[in-house]
This record gives C-alpha cells, sequence and structure tokens, in this order.
C-alpha cells in the first residue's frame, strides 16, 4: 500500500495506563476522575529527599502484556532516568526501563479487513511512569493536576512493519482487545489510558532506506490515528514529487481540518541523559515468576471465540460479540459454568443485557446482576418453571439483584406444570364449551387457541402452555 | 545545670538519666544553653528548635523510660535531612525557608527512641563541598582553631560535637563529608555501609552515594547511635535487607591478630609529612596492640576522585533538577514566563559550587559524553570495587589518613575547586565501594586534629568499631579538650 509510487512505512508507540492499585512508584491509589491532587503524596509532589520504591504489581502487570504479545522476558530489570524539565514532571525525570526492557521481540498477528493475518512484530515493552496533567486556565494560570502522575505505563513498541493507515487501526483495535484481555486495563481512549504516538515515513517502491519520518504524539483514537496517516501519506507524497525535502519535525493531527500541523522541527535531537535509576534496586525476574504470571494470565478474546464457536455452538459473530470487553467474557464464561444452556445465555447477554447497559449507560462490572442469576433463570426457563413471558419479569428483577427462583415464586410467576392442577381446569373449559369441541372435531383449529386462552384466562396465565397443550388435546380426543 | 559533655559521654548521660541525677529538659536546656555560648563563634547550627525539643524532652520525663540508651538525649541534625514543620534547607537559598511535611526515617526513628533533636546544622549547600564555607547562610569555624575551616560537607555538625554543644550529631557522607570533618575535628565519625541506614528524607546528592552516619567523640557513642540507626527500611529500596547486629558488641574484645592492611597509595605524595607521621604512629599503636599490618596496593586509587566526580555530579545534576521554584522553596520574584521561573530560579538560588556540579553532570550524561565520561568512570568504579574485594579476601581492615592534610584556612581553597576536589582523594573510594569507613583522632599537628581512617568490609561496622575502640582507649586522646570548651 502507499500513494502513489511510494510505500508509507509506520511504527507506533502505544502507551496503556495499568489500572494497579497503586502508583509505580509511591503508595497513591491510581484513579481516574477525582479532584485534582486528590490521590498524591510526597513521592508524588517529587519533595526533597523522597525516594521511590516499585510496585512489583506493575511489573506483574506489564509482563501479562508482554507474555500476551508472545514477547520474552528479561531476566533482569534496571531503572533509567530520563530527564526533561516541565511542570507535570515533578521529579524532573521519568523512571523508565531504556537499556533494559522488560519485554522484547514480541509479535501481533493482526486480521486485516480483507481477512489476511499480518504479523507486526514488537521491538519492545517497558514499564514506566506517566506524567502528570497541566491544563491552562481562561484566569491566566496554568494547573497541575499530578493524580495521574506515577501511574504505571506499560509502552509498547512496534516494528515499523506496518504500510497503510487500515493497517495501523487494524493493530491497534487488535492491540487494544489483546490488552483489554490481559485485564491490566480498560483501554479507555477518551480517558487517556491509551494513546499511541505514531511514526510515519514514505519511500520509493524498492528503496533500501526509510524515508525521513515524521511523529505525531499523544493521539487517543484510533480514527485519529488513520485519518492523520491518510493525511501524511499523501502531503510526503507531494512534498517529494514537488522536489522538497521531507523534514524531520513533530506534527500534530487536527481534527476540524482532518489534517496534520507541524509543531517544531527538530534541529538536533532530545537530549534525555539516560542513565542507570540509582534510587531504586534492579529487579531479577524468575522463570519461576514468569510461569506464576502466566498461568494467571486470563485466555484471550480469540482463543475464547474458538471454544465458544467450536464447542458451544456459538456463531462466529455472537462470539465476537461477547469478547467485546473482558468483563463481558467472563461473565458468559462464568454464567456457562454455572449450568445456563451456552446458547440462551449468549443470547441474554447480547440481547437484553447489551440493551440495558446501552440504555443505562453502565458497565457490566457496575450492575447487581450476577451470573449466578443470570443462570439460574436461564435454568428456570429451561425447565420449564418459568415461561419466557415470565422471564420478562424475573429478568428485570435480577437486574436489581434479585435471587431469580425465590423473586419467581414471591410474586407469583412460576408455571403451573402439575397435570393434577391443570386437568380439572381443562376437564371444566371443556364442559362449559360443547361447541368449540363440535368445531375442533369439524377440523376448525382456531377452536383450539380459543380453549387455550380461556384456560390461560383460568390459570391467571401461570398454566405452562406446553403441558396445558398436551392435556388439552388428549381430552379433545376422548371426547 | 550546666552540662560539660566532655565530661559525660552518652553512657554517663544515659545513667544520669536512670538515676534521676538530671532529667531530659535539664539535659536538653544545658545542650541549648552550650550552643547560645559558643555558636556565636563557631556558627555550626542554623537554627534550634527549643520549643519543640524542650516539649519533647518533657514527655520524655513523665513517661520516665529511659531503656533505650538515646532517650532523652539532644542531638543535632545536619540541614539536608528532613525534619516535619522544621526549616530544611540544605544550606541553600533555593530551599530558604523551606518545612517538610514529613520526617526523614532516621528521625523517625530517633525520635521513637526518645532523642530529641535542638536543631539544625550547617553544611556545604546540597553537601558539596569539603569546608562548609559553600552554605548560603554562614561559615562554620573549626571547634580547634576559628580560623580554620570545620571540614564538609557535614561541618556544622562535626564542629557542634567535637565543640560539646550536642553529645552527638548526624551527618551525611557522599564522597568524605563525615568523616573529613570528623578528622579535622578531631572526633568520631562513622560512613555506614551502603544500605545500611535508610537514606529517606536525605535531600539527595548523589543516590548511589549518599548515607546518613554519627559523628560523636568516642566510639561507644557511635556504635550507640549506629545502632538506633541501622536497618532496612521498605521505603527506601536501596537500603539493604541485612541482620543488624549489636554494634557495641565487640567493643573491649582485643584485636590480637587482626590483619590490618595499609594501602600504600594512601601515604603517596599530596599526603602532608605532619599527616602521614601521625598516622603511621597510630597504625604502629595498632601493631602494638596484637593486630597484624602489612602494606598493600589499591592500584586505582588514582583514578578515584575522576570518577567519583563524574559519577556524583551527574547524578546530582538530575537529582537537583527538581528545585525549579514551581512547588516548594524559592522562586526568582520577577519571573514571568515558565522558562523564565526556571532559568531565573535556579540562577539566583543556587550557588557557584552547586552550579559547577549540575554543569559537570549535566554534561557527562550528554548524548556526546556520556560513553566517555560516566560509562567510563562507571567502569573505573567497578575496578576500584575489585580492589578492595581483593585485599579483603586477606584482610579485616584497611587504614590510612582519612585527609591529607589538616585543617586548612578559612577562605583559602574556596576559590580553587580542583584543590577542594583533592582533598576528598582518601575517603571517596570508600564510597565508589560502599564500604563503612570510620575516622578517628589519631594526634594533633601543630594544635589540629589528624584523622586516621579504617575500613571495614561490607556490613562489617562490628569490626571497624573494634579496633577503633581499642586504638581509643589506648591513646585516650579524646581527653584533650579544644579552648571552646571552656566556655560552658
Amino acid at each position: 500500500m502507499g500513494s502513489g509510487n511510494f510505500e508509507t512505512t509506520i511504527g507506533l508507540e502505544v502507551h496503556v495506563e495499568m489500572q494497579t492499585n497503586s502508583k509505580l512508584l509511591s503508595p497513591s491509589p491510581v484513579h481516574y476522575g477525582d479532584e485534582p491532587n486528590e490521590n498524591t503524596n510526597v513521592i508524588d509532589w517529587g519533595y526533597p529527599g523522597v525516594l521511590p520504591v516499585a510496585n512489583r504489581g506493575a511489573i506483574e502487570f506489564g509482563m501479562r502484556v508482554a507474555l500476551a504479545l508472545h514477547a520474552d522476558i528479561s531476566p533482569f530489570i534496571r531503572w533509567d532516568r530520563k530527564n526533561y524539565v516541565y511542570p507535570d514532571n515533578p521529579k524532573s525525570y521519568q523512571t523508565t526501563q531504556s537499556a533494559t526492557p522488560l519485554g522484547k521481540n514480541g509479535y501481533l498477528d493482526v486480521t486485516l479487513p480483507d481477512g489476511s493475518t499480518k504479523r507486526v512484530r514488537i521491538h519492545e515493552l517497558h514499564v514506566e511512569e506517566d506524567a502528570g496533567k497541566n491544563t491552562h486556565g481562561s484566569d491566566g494560570y496554568s494547573y497541575v493536576d499530578l493524580n495521574r502522575q506515577g501511574t504505571p505505563l506499560i509502552e509498547i513498541v512496534s516494528e515499523p512493519d506496518m504500510h497503510s493507515p487500515e493497517e495501523a487501526y487494524a493493530y491497534l483495535e487488535q492491540l487494544r482487545q489483546v490488552i483489554l484481555f490481559t485485564g491490566v486495563s480498560e483501554a479507555k481512549m477518551q480517558e487517556g489510558q491509551m494513546r499511541a504516538d505514531v511514526n510515519v515515513s514514505i519511500r520509493p517502491f524498492g528503496s533500501d532506506e526509510y524515508g525521513t519520518r515524521v511523529e505525531m504524539k499523544n493521539i487517543n483514537s484510533f480514527n485519529y490515528v488513520r485519518n492523520a496517516l491518510a493525511y501524511e501519506e499523501k502531503r510526503q507524497a507531494a512534498a517529494v514529487r514537488a522536489g522538497e525535502p521531507i523534514v524531520q519535525e513533530t506534527r500534530r493531527y487536527d481534527e476540524p481540518s482532518k489534517s496534520t500541523i507541524s509543531m517544531r522541527v527538530k534541529e538536533v535531537a532530545d537530549d534525555y541523559r539516560y542513565f542507570p535509576e540509582p534510587d531504586l534496586a534492579p529487579i531479577e525476574i524468575s522463570q519461576e515468576w514468569i510461569d506464576k504470571v502466566a498461568a494467571e494470565l486470563p485466555k484471550s478474546a480469540k482463543e475464547r471465540q474458538e471454544y465458544y464457536v467450536n464447542e458451544l455452538g456459538i456463531e462466529p459473530y455472537d462470539a465476537e460479540v461477547l469478547t467485546q470487553t473482558l468483563a463481558m467474557a467472563n461473565f458468559y464464561d462464568q454464567t456457562v459454568a454455572d449450568g445456563a444452556d451456552p446458547k440462551r445465555a449468549a443470547n441474554y447477554l447480547i440481547g437484553d443485557v447489551n440493551a440495558y447497559l446501552n440504555k443505562t449507560q453502565a458497565e457490566l462490572q457496575e450492575t447487581k446482576l450476577t451470573p449466578e442469576h443470570l443462570a439460574g433463570m436461564i435454568k428456570l426457563i429451561e425447565d420449564g418453571t418459568i415461561s419466557t413471558k415470565q422471564a420478562k419479569k424475573v429478568f428485570e428483577a435480577i437486574l436489581e439483584g434479585e435471587e431469580p427462583e425465590a423473586y419467581a415464586k414471591a410474586n407469583g410467576l412460576v408455571q403451573i406444570s402439575d397435570p393434577a392442577v391443570l386437568q380439572p381446569w381443562v376437564d371444566e373449559v371443556l364442559d362449559a364449551n360443547p361447541q368449540s369441541i363440535e368445531d375442533f372435531k369439524g377440523g376448525k383449529d382456531r377452536a383450539v387457541g380459543y380453549l387455550v386462552g380461556q384456560l390461560m384466562k383460568k390459570s391467571k396465565g401461570q398454566a405452562n402452555p406446553t403441558v396445558l397443550n398436551q392435556l388439552l388435546m388428549a381430552a379433545l380426543k376422548q371426547r | 545545670m550546666t552540662f560539660n559533655f566532655f565530661d559525660h559521654d552518652l553512657a554517663a548521660l544515659h545513667q544520669g538519666l536512670k538515676d534521676g541525677q538530671f532529667t531530659a529538659q535539664e539535659l536538653v536546656q544545658g545542650s541549648l544553653d552550650n550552643i547560645a555560648k559558643t555558636n556565636d563563634q563557631l556558627q555550626s547550627f542554623l537554627n534550634t528548635n527549643p520549643d519543640l525539643a524542650l516539649e519533647q524532652a518533657k514527655a520524655v520525663d513523665e513517661d520516665g523510660n529511659f531503656a533505650h540508651p538515646l532517650a532523652g538525649i539532644p542531638l543535632g541534625l545536619k540541614d539536608n535531612i528532613a525534619t516535619k514543620g522544621l526549616p530544611t534547607t540544605a544550606a541553600s537559598k533555593i530551599l530558604e525557608g523551606f518545612k517538610p511535611v514529613y520526617d526523614a526515617t532516621v528521625v523517625d526513628k530517633l525520635r521513637d527512641q526518645g532523642a530529641i533533636s535542638v536543631g539544625k546544622t550547617n553544611m556545604d549547600e546540597f553537601a558539596m563541598g569539603g569546608s562548609t564555607e559553600s552554605s548560603h547562610y554562614q561559615k562554620t569555624t573549626n571547634a580547634w582553631d576559628s580560623s580554620k575551616v570545620p571540614g564538609g560537607s557535614s561541618g556544622g555538625s562535626g564542629a557542634a560535637v567535637a565543640a560539646g554543644q550536642v553529645p552527638f550529631a548526624l551527618g551525611s557522607d557522599t564522597g568524605g563529608s563525615i568523616r573529613q570533618p570528623a578528622a579535622f575535628n578531631g572526633i568520631v565519625g562513622m560512613k555506614p555501609t551502603y544500605g545500611r541506614v535508610s537514606r529517606f528524607g536525605l535531600f539527595a546528592m548523589a543516590s548511589s552515594l549518599d548515607q546518613i552516619g554519627p559523628f560523636t567523640r568516642k566510639v561507644q557513642d557511635n556504635a550507640t547511635v549506629l545502632n538506633a540507626l541501622a536497618g532496612f527500611d521498605p521505603k527506601d529500596s536501596t537500603s539493604a535487607e541485612v541482620e543488624v547486629p549489636d554494634f557495641t558488641a565487640n567493643l573491649g574484645k582485643d584485636i590480637k591478630g587482626l590483619k590490618v592492611a595499609v594501602p600504600k597509595e594512601y601515604f603517596s605524595e599530596g599526603i602532608e609529612d605532619g599527616v602521614a607521621k601521625t598516622v603511621r604512629a597510630g597504625i604502629e599503636q595498632l601493631k602494638a596492640l596484637g593486630a597484624t599490618v602489612d602494606e598493600v596496593s589499591l592500584p586505582h586509587t588514582k583514578y578515584g576522585v575522576a570518577a567519583y566526580y563524574i559519577l556524583m555530579s551527574s547524578e546530582a545534576s538530575s537529582n537537583l533538577q527538581r528545585y525549579d521554584g514551581i512547588r516548594y522553596g524559592f522562586r526568582a520574584p520577577d519571573a514571568k514566563t515558565l522558562e523564565e521561573v526556571y532559568v531565573k530560579t535556579r540562577s539566583e538560588g543556587f550557588g557557584d559550587e552547586v552550579k559547577r556540579r549540575i554543569m559537570l553532570g549535566t554534561f557527562s550524561l550528554s548524548a556526546g559524553a556520556y560513553d566517555a565520561f560516566f560509562k567510563k568512570a562507571a567502569q573505573i568504579r567497578t575496578l576500584m570495587i575489585q580492589d578492595f574485594n581483593q585485599v579483603f579476601e586477606n584482610y579485616d581492615l584497611i587504614v590510612g589518613p582519612t585527609t591529607p592534610t589538616v585543617a586548612y584556612g578559612l577562605g583559602t581553597e574556596i576559590d580553587d575547586p580542583k584543590a577542594m576536589y583533592l582533598g576528598d582523594v582518601l575517603t571517596i573510594p570508600v564510597n565508589l565501594a560502599g564500604l563503612p569507613g570510620l575516622s578517628i583522632n589519631a594526634g594533633f599537628v601543630d594544635g589540629l586534629p589528624v584523622g586516621m581512617q579504617l575500613i571495614g568490609k561490607a556490613f562489617d561496622e562490628a569490626t571497624v568499631y573494634q579496633a577503633a575502640y581499642a586504638f581509643e582507649q589506648a591513646t585516650r586522646l579524646f581527653e584533650k579538650k579544644p579552648a571552646i570548651a571552656d566556655e560552658y
């Protein structure tokens, strides 16, 4: 792919915030959306004399992502300081892993829109800390919020293996799904939990050397990445055709114009003066530790989809819907494990549950619905205790945390399936409607519908229609 | 009540408190009185906190629990050790008026054991210097001669203990900043093994080299204080999870058969004759006490100063970059833009020596210089560690002078940084190798003390103290008082 006679080369550096309980280097909580500077302490402020302590949980989360991307885990990690001065960076250095990244040589097999698979190699993955946030107020002051400062990030650096905006888009989408299913992050783009730095260059097809690359940082929408790349490959091709040099620079994507705008030209490379972080002891990663993390790693979306389709008989499209979030897939797995019919469970989650989540704008894990209750309701349907119509009311109740069987009983939502109860009603209705019997015998089937209607009225809608039908037909034949 | 700490070591003060001869309040007041009498001349304390100290002393008295040997004992803290609500400035203008919101781990530990800090001692700005003259605030004088420097960077703590203002004080040592002022003031100063004492709350100069340690007049006092300071701290991941022995346990045991190595490089050119002779006599004394003494070689010693100044300044340039005028401390009043806040605050807030080291370190880490400077220096550090390891395969202790000279005149070296740096030649290798090193008075040249340095294996402070104690008891040099002590 490319523009005209040029091949586009794209490499992506993706940052994902990992949702550990505490920050990478301090005991402050990691939590989005709180009052500015609420989740901070002296360590996050970069106070004189404070020292960092590395959060091993963040290393484990990083290992999960590295393992999910088939990377080799470094047996020995040393931390490095990346020095730069900015108000959102209170220590004036970022703690990162430049010399000894946590993972190396991974890959992601990306399914492209045409159905083919492309392997994008992962150069390395490293754990580092996020910066705080600066905002510029309308009062002329700038404000610094350090809540985000120190949130552990995993940075995933791809090789320049992508050659079109669509490939980059597919990579990002599928990378996000892999990350979601490691359980380390919800990777919410709108909250900045996943951001991409994009490097793009073009070169004539067949050329051995890459063209001069342009960098775009911190794009937090996959569509923006795609649009920015589409614009860049055209812009760069036009420049080369016009005989203008491509300058090495940082550009910014502008959504209104769907174009990119030059921010600064790099005359000299930034000098971050990396050196080993002397305040942190190096970390050794044993094979036992890797094995433990690998054993705890949740199954990927792809693995689950295959299982749903091949073992549970779920339609491929439904399997994809069930694996859009880890929470949904886990919920589904547990519902099936609790004894629900897999197809019925899938239908409920994809249909009624998703509709409810959309309506209430809630996350599945925030609701009172549990897999146990959903499975319980489905079992009541399967064994005829409740009808699908009654199930609608039970479903509304289990959304509020009610236990399905107890709720159904307490609210008269249990079907009457006992022939000893139903038979006298059948006899009474037939005795009262001799005309209908005649009609039936004369071949008018709609007489049956009328009789059923009478019987349902008598049972206040609680009669099990299947059993009722059997009894009615048997009785009719005897008259 | 008047306290002349020359007549009372820590054990005696502890006994006096236990026996009710005096109260902690009287003791703390006595220390504050001593400071009031001599600080005009000595300038060792930057400030005192009498109200808080007396309040704490009262609490200790009311509690009446003097089980811990430091309960009720006053002390001084170097001004780069964080004290909650009390000024902690590292003697820099950039932290003028700065009051931390937390206590350093060593401060927590001492207070838990009932020890009472009476104030903060002067130092070279951010511990950068060997004479305490780079302090933004005042110039401390030597306890033995007010025309001489007290050494540095912990010059305030060294002079305060030597002059009997407090029975003990804490300092920090990155390249000799405890041992050199201990030597210049004729007292005992210990830089423990790297990792022995938590650095949490110590305003970092060079993180891989800094250690906190005690100044005392006598060896037993020093071991008692280190007992209180040592141990793993979950807040400092470079503190060591190793057993902490009782450092006083070996005191009084003889040193017969102790294998002492004397590096020939420690007596090479640049070492004053008087210093060399005094320390050689000290080594003879160790021999007389039963130690065996051999000359050895630490061949990479000559590269130590160069390697140290690159590694230390590199780390310092990064550690000190946080002082930007944004969140705390001094901010240039007329700065209008972010760039100006940074540039003006740091230009006006830091002194010459700090700027010199920030520039040296920034250069050493820069892309074009890293391999030739930082990396090469780190390699030299490894070679120096190997030198020490080889000697310690066959020896228990390394002994030599602490400093090439005795205390020099105020103002004579402050404008000659290279001369000042070379004064650290004998102490720097110990920091680079992370070993414990202690300076003890070995005698006098022209009325000025000469320090002898005892270097131990990593985490073997106990043997260092054992030998130092044997030497001290044989020579009893601590009985000699500086004239300033007559004030009390």
